[in-house]
């Protein structure tokens, strides 16, 4: 969409520092970037060992390998590591490393900024992780951590919890402001609103949802803090306070906080389906507005959480018809990328794979979404395997694959060599068969009446639970292969091109690969 | 290689025959046993098959893109960006889908929240980890525990054939008569759950949110607690019995004859042996998941009875912790769950297990004692 005039060589008179000081005092996007993307590989598979623990345990009726206790602090944090940790830093470190580039900045607005961004995320999973050496164990009460489960019979461990994810925001909130300053600011001259990449586009807006909810989470834990310690009751109906409080406050943050860990992915899906296509993105001025209005939607449909906690039926109609609405433009969004796609010249490279098995599988979530928005149907569905199975399908093969899809697409640009396409693809079609058979029998087993979190199960669930465990232990061995791709590539690899792919278009794809330190000294001009 | 039998069976059973899956009932939600959970398993099905049409259509439509524009040889890609028509028409299709499934779920959330008054009203009360039945008309009330024992969740016995979805007394209800539930909690927020009748509702401490059912035939129906509410969140299932009214009003008496029995016992003179003996019984229904079988606790939220200074020599407080709970920890008050009779008998008997009789003062507690206890506070 943006061509590019003046594309400059690079000089390499500041190169990055000798040693650990390159990573500990960097201020430079690229590093900061590569920090947040093998941090958050690193949450990845420390999340999902505890999902590995989790399908041990329910490989077969009756109790396996863990206590119902220590099961409770595996499904606790793992979900809040896959979120915190592993999805939400991994789209910091995309941005980090892509927005840039894309809008043809030197660097991020705020450097130092983002350099302490980025270095309180460890010592925040520190605090938490450090919970399960303590006496009374790790958060226990799931990773929604209704009160007052989480605050009158929490483990005393609790207050690290409620420190590391005050920390967890502090760095949200940073990253968010960066990133905003960033492309409100340093965009190069004559790159529009309407001329900026999609990718850019998705995280300018999902910068906008971070700041305006994670004070609301900061909010709620704070709240928690004060009825444990300080003798408040805001959640404690017997001083006066209210359960379901908690819940509102805590869904007018998740709620947004879902859509954060999708719409960058749709940025991502969508230069990728663009490239391999070979043809210009469909509806893009559509694409934008849909995202604006999946962000504002967003902030009205929280209590679709909670339509069994007894709301008056107003509220239920009203949360329903709003949940029904976010269908509008994500299904506009859908229809785009088929549209991109139709009358094109598709290659299916393993970006261009894990894009479509995106769209395809995301389709599936979003319609088990729908599903789920039918409140009196959602009296059925609620707290049972479908809504695992729903919220898994948009956040494994939707955010995590479009992750996957993104460091495929932009690895030759950072590494500098092509990775290993046989093994991507073998990684691809691993990921995407496993994949499925773990979440799609969850469909089954929750519609037939299999609750959620629970430790063990009734006799009927058995076969199915088996199935899925199968299929999480080689979803779970074949993202090993992901790592030995990424090392692959960092070591060896045919070298890559500039441009890289033959269909693709933006400022990232004009400097050379591997991306010199600094880029874009000098502004480009876009037309 | 027992396992590894099941383990391709499983296989066999649900990924090759998934179509032919005999008990269709077993992938997909019950239409249950009355008129509105019937009601809500047509909403259901009509929007599963929406969907279905949806998925498929889309589905189907990316595979004929995929496989009708691969790259070929010197093929030249459209450059088309937009078609506004189109793009109109596919968001008015949306919101023309959305309408046609909106206005029946509509109608169904209205009748599924009519809220009136019951033929027979049924407090229902969720604790850390059982439930509390309280017949509000008959004066009624009792605890619906677990039954299933260790031996089966440790894989030590045979699973029967309602692992983990029975109980030592269900919710009794009558065929025919509008019930209505009272739903509420004692600690932390659960959820009652009987997919039969398409009840789902959260227990909620400090405030009650109310339920119906009217069921039309006689049966047993199972359901479990669907709200994370700490350890035992796996093992807190709901059973209710419905017979016909004729049934329910002699299960009434029994019920009420019974506590008027009970009364009695507490009267009787109770030897040691008999009271460890009952005792026994009472904590494993209902102390062992915190304190343990082997009264070790869990340390630190659920503490040790053995070696216990308090269960030891300090008989009095021993019974006021028992009648009165502990304020903000998991330890209730069992002065209403249970007997006079039992309450005494398991105070007897963890003075006297795991060694705790040679080593504290070894007296036992009879009934007579915590009935003065409550005749006391009165």
């Amino acid at each position: 969409m943006s061509a590019v005039i003046d594309s400059h060589s690079d000089d390499h008179h500041h190169g990055p520092a000798k040693g650990i000081t390159r990573w500990l005092y960097t201020t430079n996007h690229k590093d900061i970037g590569t920090l947040y993307l093998w941090f958050s590989f690193l949450m990845l598979f420390l999340g999902g060992a505890m999902a590995m623990v989790i399908r041990a345990e329910l490989f077969e009726p009756g109790s396996q390998i863990v206590s119902p206790e220590f099961y409770n602090q595996m499904l606790t944090n793992h979900g809040l590591i896959m979120v915190f940790g592993a999805v939400m830093p991994a789209f910091v470190g995309l941005a980090n490393w892509i927005i840039p580039m894309q809008i043809g900045a030197p660097d991020m607005a705020l450097p130092r900024m983002n350099n302490l961004s980025f270095w309180i995320l460890p010592v925040a999973f520190g605090i938490l992780i450090s919970t399960f050496f303590m006496e009374g164990g790790g958060p226990n009460f799931g990773w929604t951590f209704y009160a007052p489960l989480s605050t009158t019979y929490a483990p005393p461990t609790v207050t690290f919890f409620i420190f590391a994810v005050h920390i967890m925001g502090a760095s949200s909130i940073m990253g968010s402001i960066n990133i905003i300053t960033t492309i409100l600011n340093m965009r190069a001259p004559g790159m529009t609103f309407m001329k900026m990449p999609l990718f850019t586009w998705t995280w300018l807006i999902t910068a906008y949802l971070l700041i305006a909810v994670m004070p609301v989470l900061a909010g709620a834990v704070t709240m928690m803090l004060m009825d444990i310690h300080f003798g408040t009751s805001f959640f404690n109906a017997a001083g006066g306070g209210d359960p379901v409080l908690f819940q509102h406050i805590f869904w007018f943050f998740g709620h947004p906080e879902v859509y954060i860990m999708i719409l960058p992915a749709f940025g991502i899906v969508s230069h990728i389906i663009e490239t391999f296509s070979r043809k210009p993105i469909f509806g893009y001025t559509s694409m934008v507005y849909a995202i604006a209005s999946i962000a504002l939607l967003s902030f009205i449909v929280w209590a679709h959480h909670m339509f069994t906690v007894g709301m008056p039926i107003a509220g239920e109609l009203f949360f329903m018809y709003t949940t029904m609405l976010i269908a509008i433009p994500t299904g506009v969004k859908v229809f785009n990328w088929l549209s991109t796609m139709f009358k094109g010249s598709i290659s299916f490279e393993t970006p261009m794979l894990f894009s479509i098995a995106f769209v395809a599988l995301f389709t599936i979530g979003g319609l088990s979404g729908l599903m789920l928005a039918i409140a009196p149907a959602d009296f059925q569905y609620h707290d049972t395997y479908f809504v695992v199975a729903h919220f898994h399908y948009v956040l494994v093969p939707g955010a995590i694959f479009g992750i996957i899809a993104g460091v495929y697409y932009w690895l030759p640009k950072w590494t500098g060599n092509m990775y290993d396409e046989v093994l991507g693809k073998t990684h691809f079609w691993m990921s995407f068969i496993s994949v499925n058979i773990t979440f799609f029998p969850m469909h089954f087993v929750g519609l037939a009446g299999m609750p959620r979190r629970i430790p063990d199960y009734a006799l009927q669930f058995a076969d199915f639970n088996m199935v899925i465990s199968i299929g999480a232990f080689i979803f779970g061995l074949t993202q090993l292969l992901f790592l030995f791709v990424i090392l692959k590539s960092i070591f060896a690899g045919k070298q890559a091109t500039t441009k890289v792919w033959e269909g693709a278009k933006g400022l990232e794809w004009t400097v050379a690969s591997p991306a010199p330190y600094h880029t874009f000294e000098t502004p480009p001009e876009v037309k | 290689m027992r396992l590894i039998k099941r383990i391709f069976a499983a296989l066999t059973t649900c990924c090759v025959s998934l179509p032919l899956f005999a008990g269709w009932g077993d992938v997909n939600m019950t239409p249950g046993v009355n008129a509105l959970s019937r009601e809500i398993f047509d909403l259901h099905m009509t929007i599963f098959w929406i969907c279905v049409v949806i998925g498929v259509l889309v589905l189907g439509f990316m595979v004929y893109l995929i496989v009708a524009f691969r790259k070929k040889e010197g093929d030249k890609p459209a450059q088309f960006d937009d078609h506004p028509v189109l793009e109109m028409t596919w968001t008015v299709l949306f919101a023309v889908i959305l309408t046609v499934m909106a206005v029946p779920a509509t109608f169904t959330m209205i009748r599924a929240y009519d809220d009136a008054e019951g033929d027979i009203n049924i407090l229902i009360t969720g604790h850390q980890w059982k439930w509390q039945y309280e017949y509000l008309e008959d004066e009624v009330s009792f605890f619906s525990n677990l039954l299933t024992d260790l031996d089966q969740r440790n894989n030590i016995a045979p699973k029967s054939d309602n692992y983990l979805l029975e109980v030592d007394e269900p919710l009794v209800i009558p065929t025919n008569k509008r019930i209505r539930f009272l739903i509420t909690a004692n600690d932390v927020i659960h959820s009652w759950w009987v997919p039969d009748f398409a009840v789902k509702q959260d227990a909620i401490p400090g405030f009650i949110n109310t339920a119906w059912t009217q069921v039309d035939e006689e049966g047993i129906f199972r359901g479990q607690c669907t709200e994370l509410c700490g350890q035992y969140h796996g093992y807190m299932p709901v059973v209710v019995k419905a017979v016909s009214p004729e049934d329910y009003n002699l299960w009434v008496n029994e019920k009420k004859e019974a506590k008027i029995q009970q009364a009695l016992l507490t009267e009787k003179l109770w030897s040691t042996e008999e009271l460890y003996e009952i005792g026994e019984g009472v904590y494993q229904t209902n102390c062992v998941a915190c304190h343990q079988v082997n009264g070790e606790g869990l340390p630190p939220v659920f503490p040790a009875l053995a070696g216990s200074d308090l269960v030891l020599n300090d008989k009095a407080k021993q019974i006021e912790i028992l009648m009165e709970g502990v304020q903000g920890a998991a330890m209730q008050s069992y002065a209403e769950q249970l007997s006079e009779v039992d309450i005494a008998a398991v105070i007897t008997y963890t003075r006297k297990a795991w060694g705790n009789d040679a080593s504290g003062d070894g007296e036992i507690v009879i009934p007579k004692e915590i009935l003065d206890y409550k005749n006391n506070k009165l």
